[in-house]
């Protein structure tokens, strides 16, 4: 228990919507240790964003919480009071978000972000303004960005997409903190871009011993990132492994169908993908959320949910073919 | 040359930015599309790779006639075409469609998918009154979608089957040559692997030609005959794709290609050797003097920021635009 930095336990989230409730989370098991590099993949809508902005309980107003626990460091998220909370929030854990255009404040310059961030987090609350501007240029170096004293008096349109994502890395490593949540960091970006961005990140946060929790849709860069990878389906974890085992001996049905139709260099053509789409969340399928979609579907599957249970060392699947 | 289905020769687009003060008029140019040459050939897939604004989408854009070319020559069958769409002979704009990025924009919202589909068939004359419902039908049923689609709006439907439709609407006026501008990249890779497989059916089943607009260089390892690589505005590399992966030799495509992420080891050894990407791309207004790629080029010589390479043959129907492969780069030093 003792190096467990985040553990989700059961979590269940609906969203309130005109006709009644989104269903969203369906009991998300979830753990990252201490300086762990984990990656949550799955596809648009499946609750990968949910997930984790439920541990910085950063989500919508009309989302609720319905079941499950969230524990940071042993403490229960779910029950911290503001204080707490800033706490989690400025010195905990950070985040990265998907667009970086709308994540900067287009009025103000990238040394007011930063030095705002830097002044209200963390263990220096007061601090001469000569010090905080040599931290935030120490932030915007080690994320690699070029001539950071000039940068520093930028604004956001000033910058290309890329460096865009490097200033929010620098903002969310100006301060020390435990756990990174990347949130698709470079879907937006060209590929030679995404591979510098994610360099950058592995590099950051394995210098500092930090964990990571990588969001993305793409199985290649969890690969490339990650230590352990969670496949997320329709509201709950599917399969989790260590990242070699999961490309070898993918079990659960949707992580294959899934390697499956993902174009490759080898070039043996692509799969017919998976058919079907994603469940409606206001009604969705009693059983296996995956169900409707599986080829391996059974009477069983239609009834209960399967459970997501240890098969083998360090991998887990919620799929009864293996139970 | 015979079985050519569109050649391009030279082309180019600049779009003017003013730059006017009070007192002085100043007009730059952003290059888009800085004289290009390539051809499609009949049944063939020419995938046209690139990162974002390296000119591909414009080139797209300029073919279809969307744009009028700044200067060079577009040949359509044979027949030399006129820059913009509305100075276009009815019969080519017939013979040549386009499927756009983001069926979410690119479809009315307040027309039904039978009125959507059957539009471009109307105008070109292709029905009359009796036989637009069989066509609708028969298109949806091409796009393996249900014939009850087309009582249904855009909005009703997930992001895959209206990029289904958009590509039924591309096939009502029965064209040989289509454009696909990034038509998979707004969805998930179970969706994209669905439309992709339609396409490769499709093109053989009305004999279609595609020009293949991507920045993902695995799916046109699936997909495309041959691959050409742009780099801000100018084509990089252009080779058939067993070839071009087998020996990429340009030393952007090289970068290019070890920035994929992969997920397996019989791909990681396909890649080539580690080329650091480093830098960005730079502004099409300011292209850096001789080679565009210079300032990024982990090879760049002296030559490289003073003269800009012409393509040159290394193979069979392979064409780099690289001092490294012409010769030039020796004469240069030596002249020295």
């Amino acid at each position: 228990m003792d190096d467990k930095l985040v553990v989700i336990k059961d979590l269940h989230v609906w969203f309130r919507v005109f006709g009644g409730y989104l269903k969203v989370l369906n009991g998300v098991n979830f753990t990252v240790r201490a300086g762990e590099k984990v990656a949550i993949v799955g596809e648009t809508g499946c609750g990968k964003t949910t997930t984790v902005k439920s541990i910085l309980r950063i989500l919508a107003p009309q989302a609720k919480v319905v079941r499950g626990e969230i524990f940071f460091k042993g403490e229960d998220v779910l029950k911290m009071r503001p204080p707490r909370l800033q706490h989690l929030r400025g010195s905990g854990a950070s985040m990265i978000f998907q667009d970086p255009t709308a994540a900067l404040n287009p009025v103000f310059t990238l040394g007011d972000q930063i030095s705002e961030i830097i002044r209200y987090s963390g263990s220096r609350p007061e601090g001469s303004g000569a010090e905080i501007r040599q931290l935030a240029i120490k932030a915007l170096r080690e994320a690699m960005l070029p001539d950071p004293e000039r940068m520093l008096d930028n604004y956001p349109f000033q910058l290309s997409g890329g460096m865009r994502q490097r200033a929010c890395i620098a903002m969310a490593l100006a301060t020390p903190r435990e756990l990174l949540i990347a949130d698709e960091p470079t879907t937006n970006l060209d590929v030679t871009i995404q591979d510098q961005v994610l360099r950058l990140v592995k590099t950051l946060v394995v210098q500092r011993g930090m964990s990571l929790i990588l969001i993305t849709h793409s199985l290649g860069v969890a690969r490339e990132t990650s230590d352990r990878v969670y496949i997320m389906y329709a509201g709950s974890m599917v399969e989790a492994a260590p990242t070699g085992e999961i490309f070898e001996r993918p079990l659960h049905p949707y992580t294959q169908g899934l390697l499956s139709c993902i174009p490759k260099l080898t070039g043996e053509g692509v799969a017919e993908g998976i058919p079907g789409r994603i469940p409606d969340y206001l009604n969705p399928p009693p059983g296996c959320r995956f169900e409707p979609r599986c080829p391996h579907a059974t009477e069983r599957c239609r009834r209960s949910k399967p459970e997501f249970a240890r098969v083998g060392d360090g991998h887990e699947v919620a799929c009864f073919l293996y139970y | 040359m015979p079985g050519d289905i569109l050649v391009v020769e030279n082309l180019k687009k600049y779009f003017p930015i003013d730059k006017s003060t009070l007192l002085k008029r100043k007009t730059l140019y952003l290059r888009a599309v800085d004289g290009i040459d390539f051809t499609v050939r009949e049944g063939e897939t020419l995938g046209l790779v690139g990162e974002s604004g390296s000119g591909k989408s414009t080139t797209a854009y300029t073919v279809i006639g969307m744009y009028a070319p700044t200067g060079g020559r577009i040949l359509f069958k044979g027949r030399e075409v006129a820059g913009q769409a509305s100075e276009r002979p009815l019969d080519i704009k017939k013979d040549m469609q386009m499927v756009f990025q983001d069926p979410g924009t690119s479809l009315n919202p307040q027309r039904t998918i039978g009125q959507i589909i059957a539009l471009p068939a109307r105008v070109h004359g292709l029905v009359s009154g009796g036989s637009v419902e069989r066509k609708v039908i028969d298109l949806l049923e091409a796009v393996e979608l249900p014939a009850d689609y087309r009582y249904k709006y855009p909005r009703s439907i997930g992001g895959g089957e209206r990029q289904m439709v958009a590509i039924a609407r591309a096939l009502a006026t029965e064209p040989s040559f289509v454009v696909l501008d990034e038509p998979t990249s707004a969805l998930d890779v179970s969706v994209q692997a669905k439309i992709i497989n339609m396409l490769i059916r499709l093109q053989k089943q009305f004999k279609l030609s595609y020009l293949f607009i991507t920045h993902d260089l695995s799916l046109m390892r699936n997909l495309a005959t041959r691959v050409a690589i742009m780099y801000l505005g100018k084509i990089a590399e252009i080779a058939p794709t067993v070839e071009f992966f087998r020996s990429p030799k340009h030393p952007y495509t090289q970068m290019l290609l070890s920035s994929i992420p992969v997920v397996s080891k019989a791909e990681e050894e396909l890649r080539p050797r580690r080329v650091e990407s480093r830098g960005e791309i730079p502004s099409p207004v300011n292209v850096p003097p001789g080679c565009g790629f210079h300032p990024r080029c982990p090879m760049a010589m002296d030559i490289c920021g003073q003269v800009d390479p012409v393509m040159v043959a290394t193979g069979q129907d392979h064409l780099v635009r690289c001092h490294l492969y012409s010769g030039a780069a020796r004469s240069f030093s030596a002249a020295d």
